[in-house]
């Protein structure tokens, strides 16, 4: 049985220092598709951060029990719930969100770093660390989402956080701004070249 | 028996997690699925009502209509078309028709047009035309669509519908001819197809319910 690391440890870990966009560079596809505006990265943020909690919580309580030979697909099962479930919730109460991030919120199936988390950190841990990691590694991800989406937003388009009121109703139309009034829009950054471009300024 | 007794257990374990996972899905999609069907038929709604204003017809428009699939329009796809009615009486078609032939593959469109066979609005739907280039097709980025309102068969004659490169009305964009010339031409075939098909098409009986555009 692994020692628990301090909750210190846990959330540098999480957000920083090993952080899933910037350092274990997992779950690229969905960080380089969505993060065209703020919103859509906050959007799949929140969808990932949400998964990963209850997928770490649920490795974490039921550790004693899973079996090594079947700890993968159980883990992909819980995974895979989750995901369902913030899909369907999702379509519910954010239709117009939804529509946007369309197939990219199944796909947080298939990051890898959830289910990275499950069999790293979750499966020997009790639930609360288990939790705590979630919020700091989802939290991470979500982070760098909402960065990369903004700076690509901002160069796309001029603005940030347009379109909040997708999210949030209709007060977060107030959450728009236009930073560069008149801006001709700078289109590489909001095509899929863009998001490498803008993420490799960010790697180095 | 022994070397069995370790997979019998991992089966169980594994059919067992299967059921709760299913189950809690179950659970969700049960308590949401009202909500979703609702939100569906809102975002449907809107669509629509971007080219028919909601006080022209009195039926229930999403549901009352005919899913075709007809050579020359459309291509191989199926094209729906969503009927208003005004106290019984037929008021405009609604086509939900893909343009086959776009720069980035189809186009789908909304054509609604009334019982004159006058166009009451296009719009897209979706499409993959270049960003920046094609894509001034939207209504949210030019207002290019808007030139169709009020068109119909013969304004402008046949001839003159196409674009002003190929000989036409309507106007090209820079850098892009050929997504304006897919829609042209897809708008205007759903005309011919309306002019053609127009008393069947209010007379068909309605296709089952079904969600989506």
């Amino acid at each position: 049985m692994n020692t628990t690391p301090s909750y210190r440890t846990i959330a540098g870990d999480g957000l920083w220092s090993n952080n899933l966009g910037l350092v274990q560079l997992l779950g690229l596809c969905p960080l380089l598709a969505v993060s065209g505006t703020a919103i859509n990265g906050l959007g799949l943020g929140l969808a990932t951060l949400l998964v990963l909690l209850g997928a770490n919580l649920c490795v974490s309580l039921i550790r004693h029990w899973i079996r090594p030979e079947i700890r993968i697909p159980v883990f992909v099962l819980i995974i895979a719930s989750f995901v369902t479930a913030v899909e369907l919730l999702m379509s519910a109460y954010f239709h117009q969100l939804f529509l946007i991030l369309g197939i990219f919120i199944p796909l947080i199936v298939t990051n890898c770093g959830i289910l990275g988390r499950a069999e790293a950190f979750a499966s020997k841990q009790p639930p609360l660390p288990a939790a705590a990691d979630a919020l700091a590694v989802g939290g991470g991800f979500l982070l760098v989402l909402v960065v990369l989406g903004g700076l690509r937003e901002l160069l796309a388009q001029g603005t940030l956080f347009s379109q909040a009121h997708l999210m949030f109703g209709d007060w977060g139309r107030g959450l728009s701004v236009t930073l560069l009034e008149d801006y001709r829009g700078y289109l590489l950054a909001a095509l899929p070249p863009g998001a490498f471009i803008a993420s490799a300024c960010y790697w180095l | 028996m022994n070397a069995l007794r370790p997979i019998l257990i991992a089966t169980a374990l594994l059919a067992g997690f299967a059921s709760v996972g299913t189950g809690i899905v179950a659970l969700v999609h049960h308590t949401t699925a009202p909500r979703i069907a609702e939100n569906e038929r809102q975002t449907l709604l809107a669509r629509l009502h971007e080219v028919l204003p909601p006080a022209a017809y009195d039926n229930a428009l999403e549901e009352d209509h005919l899913v075709l699939r007809a050579p020359g329009l459309g291509g191989t796809e199926p094209v729906t078309v969503y009927r208003a009615r005004y106290q019984g009486e037929p008021v405009a078609a609604i086509f939900s028709v893909p343009a086959p032939d776009g720069y980035g593959g189809p186009i789908r469109l909304l054509i609604g047009i009334d019982t004159d066979g006058r166009i009451t609005g296009v719009r897209v739907l979706t499409h993959s035309e270049t960003p920046g280039l094609g894509d001034a097709i939207e209504v949210q980025r030019s207002d290019w669509i808007e030139a169709f309102t009020g068109r119909s068969l013969n304004d402008p004659p046949p001839q003159r519908w196409r674009v002003r490169r190929d000989g036409g009305e309507f106007e090209q964009f820079t850098g892009a001819t050929i997504t304006p010339r897919a829609v042209v031409r897809a708008v205007y075939q759903t005309l011919v197809y309306f002019d053609t098909h127009r008393e069947k098409l209010f007379t068909a009986p309605a296709a089952s319910p079904r969600n989506g555009i």
